[in-house]
């Protein structure tokens, strides 16, 4: 049950997602350096937040060239969970393994702030554990998080129940308030908000066990593998 | 062989909003005496300096380069190649 973190040049949430995954969770959890490949054995695969090259040229653009994001599709393709959270996102959009783009907020501010989440999508190895429907707070901290899709796009993810999170309130003129969606085969999920900083109470004002079903889902599917 | 500034312009296609030259607009320039435009777009230039055996084959060749590492977003964006003797 090993779950890999992999870290681009200007990652900076790799630490909270490692110390999450290993310390709250208990998963066996590695660090990969973009620049190298991935193991074949590996359960499941984070892509955290931050700003990979800066966010130079446009958000995760960069960042889905590095030599790992070959690995990361390969492995995605034989239905390895992947997640990208935040920056991560944008890498899993900019490589092509999830649908639509996310552009700069409509407020053109960076937004760091707590939100809430509705579950649209309760069949993906990160939300198994969760509700349909169910609320979750969670904070977003971000400057480009307004996704976007075209409108043929937008009908083929609710078509496939790829929508994952919605954000109860207009938070930053996503479509749709859109937060999180999938790939077809629902193993590739990406999402704006940062569970990784939900899941312990004590950083948590409002409510940690939502956030924390994120990564329980996770050790079911693994579980249910095994 | 010859050099040329090959000018690439990357702006959001039409009917995606654009923030930032809606409030270049409507809170700086019409907020002058510039009542005459009607419309700002913001966008993104990238000028190469590159080497090739004519114009048309710089343009191409920063055409592909564009495409194939996604230096602009399809979806969202058009990209406008521009090839002058440098």
């Amino acid at each position: 049950m090993k779950v890999g973190v992999v870290v681009f040049p200007g990652s900076n949430c790799d630490r909270d997602m490692y110390h999450v995954l290993s310390d709250v969770f208990h998963f066996d959890t590695q660090y990969f350096w973009h620049d190298k490949g991935l193991p074949k054995n590996i359960d499941a695969i984070i892509l955290p937040g931050g700003f990979s090259y800066g966010d130079r040229l446009r958000a995760g653009v960069i960042a889905a060239h590095s030599p790992i994001i070959s690995d990361v599709q390969k492995l995605a393709e034989k239905g390895i969970p992947v997640l990208g959270v935040c920056n991560g996102f944008q890498i899993l959009v900019e490589s092509g393994l999830l649908p639509g783009v996310l552009l700069k907020n409509e407020s053109l501010n960076f937004m760091c702030e707590w939100t809430e989440l509705i579950v649209e999508n309760n069949k993906t190895p990160f939300t198994n554990k969760l509700k349909l429907n169910q609320k979750i707070p969670i904070p977003i901290a971000n400057g480009e998080g307004r996704y976007y899709a075209d409108d043929d796009t937008l009908k083929k993810l609710k078509k496939n129940n790829q929508i994952v999170f919605r954000y109860s309130d207009v938070v930053n003129g996503s479509a749709n308030r859109i937060a999180g969606v999938c790939n077809e085969d629902g193993n590739v999920v990406g999402m704006m908000p940062h569970p990784e900083r939900a899941v312990e109470s004590e950083i948590n004002p409002i409510d940690s066990k939502p956030s924390s079903l994120i990564f329980e889902s996770l050790l079911v599917q693994m579980g249910a593998k095994n | 062989m010859a050099t040329f500034d090959v000018h690439v312009t990357i702006e959001n296609k039409p009917g995606i909003s654009d923030p930032e030259g809606e409030t270049i607009l409507n809170d700086l320039v019409l907020r002058g005496l510039h009542k005459s435009v009607t419309k700002i777009k913001t966008a993104k230039m990238l000028k190469f300096t590159i080497t090739e055996k004519d114009k048309k084959t710089a343009h191409s060749k920063v055409q592909k380069i564009c495409d194939d590492l996604r230096i602009y977003n399809p979806m969202v964006s058009i990209v406008t190649v521009d090839v002058f003797d440098a």
